[in-house]
């Protein structure tokens, strides 16, 4: 199986989400592995206001970089190939908002 | 044969690799025991046993490392699609919607056409170097995503399929009026359109917008050789000599619309094919169905709603309604912008203001068309006209 991160955008602050969305994010494992895939490790994020960016020496308040949309989760995934892991990341309620899928460098690959 | 061989390596540079190395191997085993008696099965044969060892030496080197991971099965279990066909497999993963256009058709050119990365480079008009880096990030995205070596399943089929139509449409467009250069026509890019339409009709008979998409190619392919004159020059379709348009090409075009047509509702490609076949049918550019072709474009503007169409729909208005019809129309889709820089507005607007005998205004207008055409051939037209008006 390929692993991907799962990065989900949202404009919606997690504190104003509708208890509807909030259910689906809690059933979204379950709701995966039924398609055959499978969520390893989730994070939610506190809003973008709580980051702070630390550049070289510089810190500053704020996120790395700022967006329309906020990253507000990540999620760790396990599919057999692209296609079967945006079927999957596609199941992600949002929102406002929409999610990137980015494929995991495998460290247990050595290159010949 | 890179198709056969990538099925088994999953890795489309390995397995390129792997079939350079089995025309090596053939050169010099050929050379001493004379040619096999089916030396395509030989070389596939070769470089899939070569891409094998590959695979086989990559499993090696994981197992004598601590695994976090399942390692993959060795051999990849047979692509299970709803159409066995690796160079359709091949054409798919080139297609596939995560990669960006450009990508697509680039990668497409290269692993399935065969077509050599400078030409490619040359087709899109970007330095080589350039052009290699975009596949090489394609190619690194395919194996880094895990971007599927298949056919999609049959419930995705109509969407990726659109896609390799779009594709394969780009191609032969790309090689009917090449955007910049000398020539005209870029006769090896239209060949291999047409090849790749062809193969996706032989592996998907029953897909209407598969047979729309070739039938579309076949009339351009047959009118190819009449679009410029003996000096070179270019004709438009009023001034071309009907009588040397291929009319084997155009039977079998009318033969795939009208099964498009009949099997359901249209897609964009049929409309488009079944308007240029009305072209390809008139004895004269004043005979054609105009009616008829107005109503096929506005069939095609609701299922594809694109300033392009519109543009060459007001050509049809104008030779229904007249020229101050289509002129307004003209006029409504420049305010709208989306065509700036667009050649063709200008061209047909000229060509609607001479009609109207406001020849000062049509001059400016071709100026303005002159202005924005790349392609040495179109520019001499073009000028032509001017000096004309």
């Amino acid at each position: 199986m390929a692993q991907y991160a799962v990065l989900i955008y949202e404009r919606v602050p997690p504190e104003e989400l509708p208890k509807e969305i909030m259910d689906r994010h809690l059933g979204l494992p379950e709701l995966i592995a039924s398609k055959g895939g499978k969520v390893t490790a989730g994070l939610a994020l506190q809003p973008n206001e709580t980051a702070t960016a630390i550049r070289g020496d510089l810190v500053t308040d704020g996120p790395f970089v700022e967006t329309k949309e906020v990253l507000a989760g990540v999620y760790l995934l396990e599919a057999r190939d692209l296609d079967h892991a945006l079927a999957c990341a596609k199941l992600t309620p949002v929102v406002d908002g929409g999610v990137e899928v980015r494929p995991l460098i495998d460290f247990q690959v050595v290159p010949d | 044969m890179l198709a056969a061989t990538v099925r088994v390596s999953r890795d489309l540079d390995e397995a390129e690799e792997a079939v350079q190395d089995a025309y090596l191997q053939a050169l010099e085993r050929w050379a001493r025991d004379g040619v096999p008696d089916r030396p395509g099965a030989w070389l596939t044969t070769v470089a899939r046993r070569t891409a094998l060892n590959g695979v086989r030496h990559r499993e090696v080197l994981r197992r004598k490392l601590p695994l976090l991971v399942e390692p993959e099965a060795a051999e990849p279990p047979e692509p299970a699609g709803p159409i066995p066909d690796d160079r359709l497999r091949l054409v798919f993963t080139c297609c596939h919607p995560a990669l960006a256009q450009e990508a697509q058709i680039a990668l497409t050119l290269r692993l399935v056409c065969g077509v050599a990365t400078a030409d490619i480079a040359h087709a899109f008009l970007v330095p080589e170097p350039t052009m290699a880096a975009r596949i090489t990030r394609a190619k690194k995205k395919i194996a880094a995503a895990s971007i599927p070596y298949a056919v999609p399943a049959a419930a995705d089929l109509p969407a990726r399929v659109s896609v390799v139509l779009t594709v394969v449409h780009l191609l032969f467009s790309a090689g009917h009026t090449a955007p910049t250069g000398t020539d005209l026509v870029r006769a090896e890019l239209t060949a291999r359109a047409l090849d790749l339409a062809r193969m996706l009709r032989a592996l998907l008979p029953s897909d209407t917008e598969v047979a729309g998409l070739l039938a579309l190619l076949l009339v351009h392919q047959a009118r190819l050789r009449t679009r410029t004159d003996a000096a070179g020059r270019l004709l438009r379709l009023e001034d071309q000599d009907r009588a040397r348009w291929d009319a084997e090409l155009i039977a079998e075009a009318e033969g795939l619309v009208v099964e498009a047509l009949k099997s359901g509702p249209p897609g964009r490609f049929s409309v488009q094919a079944a308007i240029a076949a009305l072209h390809a049918q008139a004895p004269s550019y004043a005979e054609t169905d105009w009616p008829q072709i107005l109503t096929l474009y506005d069939v095609l503007l609701g299922l594809w709603p694109s300033p392009v169409v519109a543009l060459n729909r007001a050509v049809a208005l104008s030779m229904v309604d007249g020229p101050a019809a289509a002129l307004a129309e003209v006029a409504r889709l420049e305010s709208d912008g989306r065509l700036a820089g667009y050649r063709y507005l200008p061209a047909t607007k000229a060509d609607l203001l001479h009609r109207l005998g406001r020849d000062a205004e049509a001059a400016e207008a071709y100026r303005a068309a002159l202005e924005l055409s790349d392609n040495a051939v179109e520019q001499e037209f073009l000028a032509a006209r001017l000096v004309s008006v």
